[in-house]
């Protein structure tokens, strides 16, 4: 029950986030470009509640409105490392022979730190929102597609699967109608959590300078410029981290209960775990 | 186990080929012509003719491709645009600060992830135990760089304990270079120290209640022998094998902590070059991490294969 609370509580602070970024011309008091000389790096107070920031713009607005690239970057990478994983995947466990050339090209990209091959593929690409999305799908793509080729593995020898090949129905209905639905559980799971991480690099790389134009308002081009001003103004450096956190944290949660709602044999084994260490205390 | 080397190390040589191209490819997957976009709108002619010569631009792919992976076979990884010196010898010069970097941000990790794993495990039954898991999924949540920018303002600024930037050589004075790396290389730590420790407390759970620990307790052996003795060290051989993850992790995460805290490492060396559209040093960089990752993963595998002769025969 409580991982079921979990999981609509968390999504629907993600829907909240998304609506209120979208939203965010309607409501907020400021607008995020809006500049104001005689207030620069003023602490938050009631007029300014994130307080402003060193062109005597509103840190809330900013904040508010740089969600959208993260949400964007996050969702679109998460999808489209998800569907190419998802192929690949099928594929490797399915043809055998396939499988060698595949996992060997996987096995090579899993060589480089993921954050590393994204910066290579930017550094080349240029910094674009479209260039970090495509950078950051290709870097978590593997991750992906091993996670589908296993499951694929586990259930291709189940005895439905066995059938199936033997009475001759084709190799694409088999894997869409009888693969596919029985391992769509991890693939949902792993793509939320690439959907956190992608949030983090995006930061990232922005907050590195090889991100996201410095034009464009992000949570880590905001904190890039905060950098420069830590001593003086914390409040800068702060409040978009704790909106990076806050994000990326709800996501994780997510993923976690959904892995926990989905994996029946997980849970059980928690709560087995837990019934040992019971009867252990009564024994001791 | 010979055997067993002997296949491992085949296994490196398709992972480097696809490494190669990959590296090989960040050039080519530039819009337009990297020689231009390299010597930007200054660039005579002439100037951007020999730099195509010179990165070997004005041959065909493939010829490109074979000279390239014939000039690593020797160790030549090309000349630097920016300051003209062999990429080899430019990272080289690098590479003293982030190896220092990532030993400490080790051996932090394992000081701290072991022994609170042991509490956690050894204190299971009380809130600890979710209070921990909890802990260890915000960990996971917090932006490295963030983190790196809270201490500074916190230990460097507000109460200036350590040193907020530089880097200071071992050979200079020891307690210099560990005090000048504790702060960077604790934010290195601080996201592989939830890891490592969950993975070493799942571990430690599963053997918790093996027949081999409940004949200990039966004898009569006390439980933090019990949990030290027989627990952790058969929980430990298993872990090995995420210390590879945790190296990928450091590796990543040096990029960002040597920007932040101007340590003058390749993690710095990249980002700089990037900056500078310095193409063969990036290839540099990005191939020398490469390479280094995939021999600590043989490495890795090599010593679990050895700590666990099961691994050798599957």
């Amino acid at each position: 029950m409580f991982k079921k609370k979990r999981n609509l509580i968390s999504a629907s602070l993600l829907l909240l986030f998304t609506v209120a970024t979208i939203t965010a011309s309607w409501w907020l008091p400021v607008l995020p470009s809006e500049m104001d000389s005689a207030k620069r790096l003023i602490g938050p107070s009631a007029d300014h509640w994130f307080g402003t920031d060193h062109f005597g713009r509103d840190i809330l607005a900013q904040t508010v409105v740089a969600a959208r690239v993260s949400l964007v970057v996050g969702l679109s990478v998460a999808l489209i490392s998800t569907v190419l994983g998802t192929i690949t995947g099928l594929i490797a466990g399915y043809y055998k022979r396939a499988d060698f050339v595949i996992m060997r090209i996987i096995d090579g990209m899993l060589a480089f730190p993921s954050l590393l091959l994204a910066l290579a593929l930017v550094a080349a690409l240029g910094g674009s929102v479209s260039n970090i999305i495509i950078a950051l799908s290709f870097s978590f793509w593997p991750v992906m597609t091993r996670i589908v080729r296993s499951a694929v593995l586990q259930i291709n020898s189940i005895q439905y699967v066995e059938a199936a090949k033997t009475s001759g129905i084709g190799d694409l209905v088999i894997l869409f109608r009888y693969v596919l639905p029985n391992v769509l559980s991890p693939i949902i799971v792993q793509g939320t959590f690439i959907f956190a991480k992608a949030i983090l690099a995006e930061a990232a790389l922005s907050f590195l300078g090889v991100g996201v134009e410095p034009s464009t308002p992000t949570w880590g081009n905001m904190l890039q410029e905060a950098q420069i001003y830590i001593s003086i103004a914390p409040w800068f450096s702060i409040f978009p981290g704790i909106a990076i956190v806050i994000t990326v944290l709800t996501l994780n949660i997510l993923g976690d209960g959904l892995r926990d709602s989905f994996d029946p044999h997980a849970k059980g084994k928690v709560n087995r775990k837990k019934g040992r260490l019971k009867k252990q205390i009564n024994v001791a | 186990m010979l055997q067993y080397t002997i296949r491992r190390l085949f296994s490196i040589i398709p992972v480097m080929l696809i490494v190669s191209v990959i590296v090989f490819l960040i050039v080519h997957l530039t819009p337009g012509n990297p020689a231009y976009l390299i010597l930007g709108e200054d660039g005579s002619p002439e100037a951007i003719a020999q730099l195509e010569e010179q990165l070997g631009l004005d041959k065909s792919m493939a010829i490109q491709f074979v000279d390239w992976i014939k000039n690593i076979l020797v160790g030549d990884l090309g000349q630097s645009i920016y300051s003209s010196e062999p990429v080899i010898q430019v990272i080289m010069e690098r590479v003293g600060p982030t190896f220092s970097l990532m030993i400490t941000a080790m051996s932090l990790t394992l000081i701290i992830a072991i022994p609170t794993a042991v509490f956690i495990v050894w204190r299971r039954n009380t809130i600890l135990d979710p209070l921990f898991t909890s802990a260890s999924l915000l960990g996971a949540s917090i932006p490295e760089f963030w983190f790196a920018m809270l201490l500074v303002l916190g230990l460097g600024v507000a109460v200036p304990i350590f040193p907020v930037a530089g880097y200071v050589p071992i050979d200079v004075g020891l307690g210099d270079w560990i005090y000048h790396l504790i702060l960077p290389a604790f934010v290195l730590a601080s996201v592989e120290i939830g890891l490592i420790a969950r993975m070493l407390r799942d571990g430690m759970l599963e053997s918790v209640n093996q027949d081999y620990t409940k004949t200990a307790r039966a004898k009569g052996v006390r439980e933090s022998v019990v949990l030290m003795k027989h627990v952790l060290s058969n929980a430990l051989i298993p872990t090995t094998t995420v210390i590879g993850v945790m190296i990928a992790g450091l590796l990543g995460g040096t990029v960002i902590i040597e920007t932040i805290f101007t340590i003058p490492g390749i993690g710095q060396l990249l980002i700089d070059s990037i900056h500078r559209r310095d193409y063969p040093v990036i290839q540099g960089v990005v191939l020398f991490i490469a390479v280094v990752y995939v021999f600590v993963n043989l490495l890795i595998d090599l010593l679990y294969a050895f700590l666990d002769p099961r691994i050798r025969y599957d």
